[in-house]
C-alpha cells in the first residue's frame, strides 16, 4: 500500500459564539480532535448524525478554515496559517465537491468557463488555447458531451452538474478531494452514476478521497476505512469491514441498527436511542454520548473515554463484545 | 370496501410552457387500516397526486378523476364545503418540513387547541386535556410544558412529533405523510417510523407513507406503489416486489442500490427522467429501458394485470425475464 499524503493530528475547531443580552459567550466545538490518514487510492469516509462536525473537518483539510488546534501535514509538509498565501500550489492539491449540485455552480457562467476559471486564477502560465483543451478533455472524463461547454449549469439535471463540480474539482490535479455529501441530493438512479463516475476518477488518477456522508449503505459500497463522529468527536475509526461487522462502540452500534436496509425479510433489530443529539455548545460532560447510551455507568458521566486501539480504535469504557446484543430493558431493540 | 378508491387520476398544470401533466391516470386503492408506500424519484409525482386527494393543490392545477371515493362518499360530486370538512377530520396530511409547517408565531399548544377547535366541538378544557394526551401519544416528554414552546425551540425531531399530534388531532381513518423523515437523522427517522407504524396499529387508522428511501419502504410498510414520470408503473405487496420486481423501472432501481451491489461500480440506469418538454409517445420509460424495443417507443404499455403487479410495461418481468417479447419481437 502507497505511503498516505495526508495526515491530520488532533485536529480541533472551534467556534466562539458572542453570547447576546441574556446569554454568556459560548464556545461550539464543531471539530474536537480527530487524527486520520488519507492514502492515495483509498477513501475514508466520515459519517455521524447532523452537526456532528462532519462539514467543518472536510473545511479543516481543505484549508478553507485553520485549525483551532491540531496539525495537519500534507506530503510531508506541515501546513502553517500562512502556508495557502505563501504557496498557492498547496491549495491546488486538495479540492472539494459539495453535495448541492444547485448552489455550487455560478449560474451566469458557462461550464466552460467554470471549469477553466481554476487555471487561469492559479496557473496564469497555461495558455488560454491549452486552458480550453484541457477543460474539454475534462468534461469528456467526467462523461458529459462536447456540447456542453456552452451552456449554463441552469440547462442541467441534478446529476449532470455534480459531474460539472467534479470536473471543476480536477482541473487544478488535485491529489485529494473531499466531497461533502456529493450524493445526498441526487435521485438513486443518478446516484450510481456519480458513484461510479467516482470510483473510476480514483482508480485512474490514485486520488485520495475524504468522503463525507450520512447515509451508511453509500458509505460501505465505496469506502475503505471509516471514521465516526459523534459531537465533534470520532468514537470509532478503523477498516470499513471491522466496523460494520463487529462495531464496538454503542454509537456505531445505534446508528448502524437505525439505518434502513432495502430487505423486507431482514428480522430488524433496531435500537431506540432514548433522546435527541445534544447540542455541540452544551457537550455532556464525561463521554459525550453517555444520556442516550444504555450502557452508560458512573464513570462514563465524569470521565471522557480516549479513543484507543490498533488499526480499530473506539472511545468507549464498556466496548460492546462481538456478538452482544443490547439489553433489552434499557435500551429498546425492536 | 375500499377507504380510499381513486381510478384514473390526472393533474395538469398550467405553465408558462404550456399545459404540463404531473400525475398521469393513476389508480389508488387504500383499505382500512392499511400502510403502504409511494416510491419514486423526485418529480415523479408523489406529493402532486396525494394533495390532489387533499384538495390542496393551487388553481393552475387541473385536476380529474374517473372515480374518487372515501369511506363511501364519492368526493368529485360533493360541495367543497362538504368535501373540506371530511379533509382535515378524516384524511390528515404531514409534511416533509415540519419547521415550515408549523407557524412561527404561535405555540404549539395553541395551534394544536386550532386544530381540535375547527374539528370537534370540544370545549376549552377538553381542548386542553385531549392535546395533552396527543403529545402524550406522539411521545413527547413533559407535554404540559411543552405546550408552551414555540416551533423554533423544538429539534427536527420534536417539531415532527408536533406535527404527527396535530395530524392526529381529529383521529383520522387515513394519514398521509409524505416524505416526514427525510429531513431527519436515521436515529431520528427510527423513532418517527416506529411512532407512525405504532399508530396505525394501534388506532387501525390506514397509513399512505410517501419517500424516495428503499431501505425505508423495506422496513416500514406491506404494499408498495412505485411511481415514474407521474404514473404508477407497478404496485406488489413489499416482500415480493424485493425479490421480484415486474416493472423494468423498479428492477433497475433496486439493483442501483449500493447494498446489493456485487462489484464496485454500480449497476446503473442511463439518462434521465424525462422533463416537460420531452415528448414521449410510447413507454414513458422506454428512453431508459435496457428492453425497450419499437413497439414500446410507439405504442403506451397497459397495466399487465394483477398477478404482474399491474406493471405498466409491454414485457413485464418475472425473475428478471420480460414476458411475451418473441411473439411481438
Ligand atoms: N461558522 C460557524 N460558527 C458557529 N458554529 C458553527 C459554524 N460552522 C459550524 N458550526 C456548528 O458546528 C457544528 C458542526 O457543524 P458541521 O456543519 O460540521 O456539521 P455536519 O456534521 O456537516 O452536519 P450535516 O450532516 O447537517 O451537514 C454544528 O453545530 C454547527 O452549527
Ligand atoms: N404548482 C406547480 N406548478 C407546476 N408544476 C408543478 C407544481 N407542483 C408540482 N409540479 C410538478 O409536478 C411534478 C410532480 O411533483 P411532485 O408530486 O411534487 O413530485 P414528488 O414525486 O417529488 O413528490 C414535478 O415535475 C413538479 O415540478
Ligand atoms: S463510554 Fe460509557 S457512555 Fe460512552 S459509549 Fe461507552 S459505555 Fe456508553
Ligand atoms: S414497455 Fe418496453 S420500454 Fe416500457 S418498461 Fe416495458 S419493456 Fe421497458
Ligand atoms: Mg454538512
Ligand atoms: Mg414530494
Amino acid at each position: 500500500m502507497s505511503q498516505p499524503i495526508l495526515k491530520a493530528e488532533g485536529l480541533k475547531r472551534h467556534y466562539e459564539l458572542k453570547g447576546g443580552m441574556f446569554s454568556s459567550d459560548a464556545t461550539v466545538r464543531a471539530l474536537d480532535g480527530a487524527s486520520f490518514e488519507l492514502t492515495p487510492g483509498r477513501t475514508l469516509a466520515v459519517v455521524g448524525e447532523s452537526g456532528c462536525g462532519k462539514s467543518t473537518l472536510a473545511r479543516v483539510v481543505t484549508m478553507i478554515e485553520p485549525p483551532t488546534e491540531g496539525t495537519l501535514t500534507i506530503e510531508g509538509r506541515k501546513i502553517e496559517p500562512d502556508s495557502v498565501a505563501k504557496d498557492p500550489d498547496l491549495r491546488a492539491k486538495v479540492q472539494i465537491v459539495f453535495q448541492d449540485p444547485y448552489g455550487s455552480l455560478n449560474p451566469r457562467q458557462t461550464i466552460g468557463k467554470t471549469l477553466m476559471e481554476p487555471l487561469k486564477i492559479n496557473r496564469p502560465d497555461v495558455s488560454a488555447k491549452e486552458r480550453e483543451q484541457r477543460a474539454r478533455d475534462m468534461l469528456q472524463m467526467v462523461g458529459l458531451r462536447p456540447e456542453h461547454f456552452e451552456r449554463y449549469p441552469h440547462m442541467f439535471s441534478g446529476g449532470q452538474r455534480q459531474r460539472v463540480a467534479v470536473a471543476r474539482a480536477l482541473m487544478l490535479d488535485p491529489k485529494i478531494l473531499v466531497l461533502d455529501e456529493p450524493v445526498s441530493a441526487l435521485d438513486l438512479s443518478i446516484q450510481s452514476q456519480i458513484l461510479n463516475l467516482l470510483v473510476e476518477l480514483q482508480d485512474r488518477l490514485d486520488l485520495a478521497y475524504l468522503f463525507v456522508s450520512h447515509d451508511l449503505s453509500v458509505v460501505r459500497h465505496f469506502c475503505d476505512d471509516l471514521l465516526v463522529m459523534y459531537l465533534g468527536k470520532p468514537v470509532e475509526q478503523g477498516p470499513k469491514d471491522e466496523v460494520f461487522d463487529a462495531p464496538r462502540h454503542p454509537y456505531t452500534k445505534a446508528l448502524l441498527s437505525a439505518t434502513p436496509q432495502a430487505d423486507p425479510r431482514r428480522k430488524r433489530q433496531r435500537i431506540k436511542l432514548q433522546g435527541e443529539l445534544p447540542s455541540p455548545m452544551n457537550v455532556p460532560p464525561g463521554c459525550p454520548f453517555n444520556p442516550r447510551c444504555w450502557k452508560a455507568t458512573e464513570e462514563c458521566r465524569t470521565v471522557v473515554p480516549q479513543l484507543e486501539g490498533g488499526d480499530h480504535r473506539f472511545a468507549c469504557f464498556h466496548p460492546l463484545e462481538p456478538g452482544e446484543v443490547p439489553e433489552p430493558k434499557t435500551a429498546e431493540a425492536v | 370496501m375500499a377507504l380510499l378508491e381513486i381510478r384514473n387520476l390526472s393533474v395538469d398544470f398550467k405553465t408558462a410552457g404550456g399545459k404540463f401533466r404531473a400525475v398521469d391516470n393513476v389508480d389508488v386503492a387504500v383499505d382500512k387500516g392499511d400502510l403502504m408506500a409511494i416510491v419514486g424519484e423526485s418529480g415523479s409525482g408523489k406529493s402532486v397526486s396525494m394533495l390532489a386527494v387533499m384538495g390542496l393543490l393551487p388553481w393552475t392545477a387541473t385536476v380529474t378523476a374517473d372515480v374518487m371515493r372515501f369511506d363511501g362518499q364519492d368526493l368529485l360530486k360533493m360541495p367543497a364545503r362538504k368535501r373540506r370538512q371530511i379533509i382535515g377530520r378524516d384524511i390528515s396530511m404531514i409534511f416533509q418540513e415540519p419547521m415550515s409547517s408549523l407557524n412561527p408565531c404561535f405555540t404549539v399548544g395553541f395551534q394544536i387547541k386550532e386544530a381540535l377547535k375547527s374539528h370537534l366541538g370540544l370545549d376549552r378544557k377538553q381542548r386542553h386535556a385531549r392535546a395533552i394526551e396527543l403529545l402524550e401519544q406522539v411521545g413527547i416528554p413533559a407535554p404540559e410544558k411543552r405546550l408552551s414552546a414555540f416551533p423554533h425551540q423544538l429539534s427536527g425531531g420534536m417539531s415532527q412529533r408536533m406535527m404527527i399530534a396535530m395530524a392526529l388531532a381529529c383521529k383520522p381513518k387515513l394519514l398521509i405523510a409524505d416524505e416526514p423523515t427525510t429531513a431527519l437523522d436515521v436515529t431520528i427517522q427510527a423513532q418517527i417510523l416506529e411512532l407512525l407504524t405504532d399508530l396505525q396499529k394501534n388506532t387501525g387508522m390506514a397509513l399512505i407513507l410517501i419517500t424516495h428511501d428503499m431501505g425505508v419502504v423495506a422496513e416500514t410498510v406491506d404494499r408498495v406503489a412505485v411511481q415514474y414520470a407521474g404514473r404508477r408503473v407497478e404496485e406488489q405487496n413489499v416482500v415480493d416486489l424485493f425479490d421480484d420486481p415486474h416493472h423494468p423501472y423498479t428492477a433497475a432501481l433496486l439493483a442501483a442500490l449500493p447494498e446489493r451491489a456485487h462489484n464496485r461500480l454500480l449497476p446503473t440506469i442511463k439518462g434521465v427522467v424525462p422533463g416537460q418538454f420531452d415528448k414521449i409517445d410510447g413507454c414513458v420509460f422506454a428512453p431508459r429501458c435496457q428492453f425497450a424495443d419499437a413497439r414500446c417507443r410507439a405504442v403506451p404499455p397497459k397495466p399487465a394485470g394483477k398477478e404482474l403487479g399491474d406493471a405498466l410495461c409491454h414485457y413485464p418481468l418475472i425473475k428478471g425475464q420480460p414476458q411475451n417479447k418473441e411473439m411481438s419481437a
